[in-house]
């Protein structure tokens, strides 16, 4: 057992605290210098959210944190899933085109959607999995090229297959399914599969830490040889990886659908943007399930509660975005400045261990 | 004795046969090109029209792949390329409304690239962060930034909104050269085999093309020659291929490196600036739409070498420009790309590269098919080009690629020991 030591917690929460002094004071030099007031800014902000806000965030929450899981998985066994983007739009539209289809009937249509979510996506990040293990492809790059690739993919299929109205194209609607109203019905209710991103979590937590599958996962992260060595078959956990990563990202967007978005429009009902946001939160979590869900939650509460600025100040909301990149800079900086100082502190520690050994035998 | 100072060094004689290749290349290219523009009856496959909008759609990408090549050449995975590109067309568009100079404009755009390329250096040199960690942050700082500073400064201004500034003054525009554009598109008119599409081309960069375009050409050449012809660029190469070797010889990595993602920044600003200034008719938001990574993509086809560089740019922009004009072009391009794939596959099966032979066939007979039994293209396929391209010549010449040695491995002073 690890023994409770306080400067061990101090120096793991360092990283975190000095990431959020840096985002916060950048946010504030940059309103600042446009001339308008970082106090009505932060004073907007810090407020505490009304109810709608508070459902709002608990849904955005959820969908972000799902997102972080999916990078997470590939981060901790050294796999960049930069393709979340382009996974969970593909993923999203076969199961939106799923479940408008209506080939079956309520809950059964659900489950058999969120399958095929996860199907879809897992099949398209192992294309990058099965591109690097056969031709050495780097999977930063072709999952890049993958996500422009399944967005326009995705705008073709809709332009042929969706309903057209108007001056925009979507998925045929489809039922509701009913979620929970924490306040007043006009505030909004919290999506019955925000439970998925739960689910996300705590899986991804017994993954890790109770299987041998996260163990060989670890375990290929910190050293291929050391995995090797130790019979893990690193291209089949490669794609394995990249395909469970993909599987995850597929399920970002399913609460939003089945809650409220009722269809799948680019550009109207759908929420891009959530994988790169995912990726994010990992990095700022250390892919820590505990880590990652604060980082959600404080990614969520800047998104939602930056609607309040329109009405309130001068300041676009579009300057919590500068918030969220300064905060993953930050944030990845000031772990590597920690474990700098963290690893001089123990020279010392053992340089001075040392020398008085040395001393006490002479 | 000094007899051998009349015949070429073997060394010299390998880098002729080298260029001849490639000239050789272009012109198969070419003639290619020709060969299905006569057969298909589709003049617009090679027209001046066509070929200057190809110019216009290659200059951004050109720019950004410029940027990762002096990234990558010292060692430092760019992949923020695309965020510095989007800060670029805020960068113009500010500096060129208030000075009314484009060209203060493009300055203006190199600086910004600059900055985002000065956070890059600083995490991944001086902090040692994993370079596409970085990369992803500095993009989403640059579109949050750029997003946040178009609605603090141009939504009051003429022209302005909260997502876009239009009517600013554009770079000088060559309208003719006499003696060359006009006989260039006479020439061109006559629709001949080969002839007329050089002649198209030459008609495209003589008449009415910006400025700026004549320098990003010139950019390219000068990058090729300052990392390959001076001791500075040798230096900075030494970076990216062993740093802990560059600095047993005296070499400040930290400094080269710097330098590079400094310039980096600064070419992929200043493609955001042509986006901004010259290919469209001002700035609006999130005007990029992933050409970073394009250029990213160009500068992997090319194998990390300007030349390369050069022909995937030039590859992916026409591709780009033929999705904007006529469906019929883009349908003849299918048969382009099935001979090009075909005659690969002859290549291959002359050198007894079988398994290279299928791979190549394959596609190249389903692109035929596709071809045979259709007449036209939907759009979106035409816009997937480069991305399924790159994803092509990844899969099937990654052997061939050869990138930096030490290219996105982090790297410490006085880690030589």
């Amino acid at each position: 057992m690890k023994s409770f030591n306080p400067r061990a917690i101090g120096l793991a929460l360092l990283g975190p605290a000095i990431a959020i002094v840096a985002s916060v004071l950048v946010t504030t030099l940059v309103i600042a210098a446009v001339g308008s007031s970082p106090g009505d800014f932060w004073s907007t902000m810090f407020d505490f959210p009304k109810p709608r806000s508070r459902v709002d965030i608990v849904n955005q929450t959820a969908m972000i944190y799902t997102a972080a899981v999916a990078a997470a998985i590939g981060f901790r066994m050294g796999l960049f899933n930069i393709g979340l983007e382009g996974q969970y739009t593909l993923a999203s539209y076969a199961a939106a085109a799923f479940a408008g289809g209506a080939y079956l009937s309520g809950f059964a249509n659900v489950f058999v959607s969120l399958l095929i979510a996860v199907a879809v996506g897992a099949a398209w990040s192992a294309i990058a999995g099965i591109l690097k293990t056969t031709r050495g492809v780097s999977e930063v790059i072709s999952t890049i090229m993958l996500n422009s690739i399944a967005i326009t993919l995705v705008g073709y299929l809709l332009n042929k297959y969706g309903v057209h109205e108007g001056n925009t194209v979507h998925t045929t609607r489809i039922d509701l399914v009913s979620g929970w109203t924490p306040f007043e019905n006009r505030d909004g209710e919290i999506w019955t599969l925000v439970i998925i991103a739960v689910l996300a979590g705590v899986g991804f937590w017994v993954l890790l830490n109770k299987t041998r599958f996260g163990f060989d996962l670890r375990a290929s992260g910190q050293s291929e040889t050391v995995a090797k060595a130790s019979g893990v078959n690193p291209h089949r956990m490669i794609i394995t990886a990249m395909a469970l990563s993909g599987g995850v990202a597929g399920l970002i967007w399913m609460p939003a659908l089945f809650g409220k978005a009722t269809n799948f429009g680019l550009g109207t009902t759908f929420q891009a943007g959530l994988g790169f946001l995912g990726i994010a939160v990992a990095l700022l979590g250390r892919n820590r399930p505990i880590g990652m869900l604060f980082g959600a939650l404080l990614f969520a509460y800047l998104s939602v509660k930056s609607n309040d600025l329109t009405f309130a100040t001068d300041v676009s909301p579009s300057i919590v975005q500068i918030t969220q990149g300064v905060a993953v800079l930050a944030v990845v900086v000031a772990y590597e400045v920690v474990r700098r100082w963290r690893a001089r502190l123990e020279q010392r520690v053992v340089a001075q261990e040392l020398g008085t050994a040395t001393e006490a035998t002479a | 004795m000094t007899t051998t100072t009349t015949t070429p060094s073997p060394v010299s004689r390998v880098r002729n046969a080298a260029r001849a290749n490639w000239l050789f290349i272009a012109l198969g290219a070419v003639a290619a090109v020709s060969l299905v523009r006569i057969l298909t009856d589709t003049n617009d496959l090679t027209s001046v029209g066509t070929i200057r909008a190809a110019i216009i759609a290659t200059c951004p990408i050109l720019m950004a792949g410029l940027g990762g090549l002096w990234a990558e050449r010292a060692g430092v995975v760019n992949i923020g390329l695309e965020g510095q590109m989007v800060l670029g067309t805020w960068g113009a568009a500010f500096f060129t409304y208030h000075s009314g100079s484009p060209w203060v404009g493009i300055l203006g755009a190199a600086l910004l690239g600059m900055i985002g390329g000065l956070l890059h250096a600083i995490a991944t040199v001086t902090f040692g962060v994993d370079h596409i960690v970085s990369g992803v942050a500095i993009n989403l700082i640059g579109v949050g930034a750029t997003t946040y500073l178009a609605e603090a400064t141009f939504t009051d201004l003429e022209g302005g909104g909260p997502r876009q500034l239009i009517g600013l003054p554009t770079p000088t525009t060559i309208d003719r050269i006499p003696g060359i554009s006009g006989p260039a598109a006479d020439l061109a008119d006559k629709h001949w085999f080969f002839i007329s599409d050089v002649a198209s081309f030459v008609a495209a960069l003589t008449t009415k093309i910006s400025l700026l375009s004549l320098v990003i050409f010139a950019l390219v050449v000068a990058s090729g020659w300052i990392l390959w012809k001076t001791s500075f660029g040798l230096r900075l190469r030494s970076c990216g291929e062993n740093p802990q070797a560059a600095e047993t010889l005296g070499v400040n990595v930290y400094l080269y490196k710097y330098v590079a993602v400094l310039i980096s920044g600064a070419m992929a600003g200043i493609g955001g600036g042509f986006l901004a200034l010259v290919a469209s008719s001002g700035f609006s938001t999130n005007q990029t739409n992933g050409r970073g990574y394009i250029g990213l993509a160009a500068m992997i086809f090319g194998n990390w070498r300007p030349g390369g560089l050069l022909a995937g740019a030039l590859t992916f922009g026409y591709t780009d420009s033929l999705r904007l004009r006529d469906t019929h072009a883009v349908h003849s391009l299918l048969l382009l790309v099935a001979v090009a794939l075909i005659a690969i596959t002859v290549l291959r099966i002359v050198r007894k590269q079988i398994a290279g032979a299928v791979a190549m066939a394959v596609p190249g007979a389903a692109l035929l098919v596709w071809f045979l039994s259709t007449d036209s293209v939907p759009r979106d396929f035409t816009s997937m080009t480069p991305y399924v391209t790159t994803l092509f010549v990844l899969a099937l010449g990654t052997q061939r690629l050869r990138m930096p040695a030490a290219d996105g491995r982090p790297y410490r002073k006085g880690s030589a020991g």
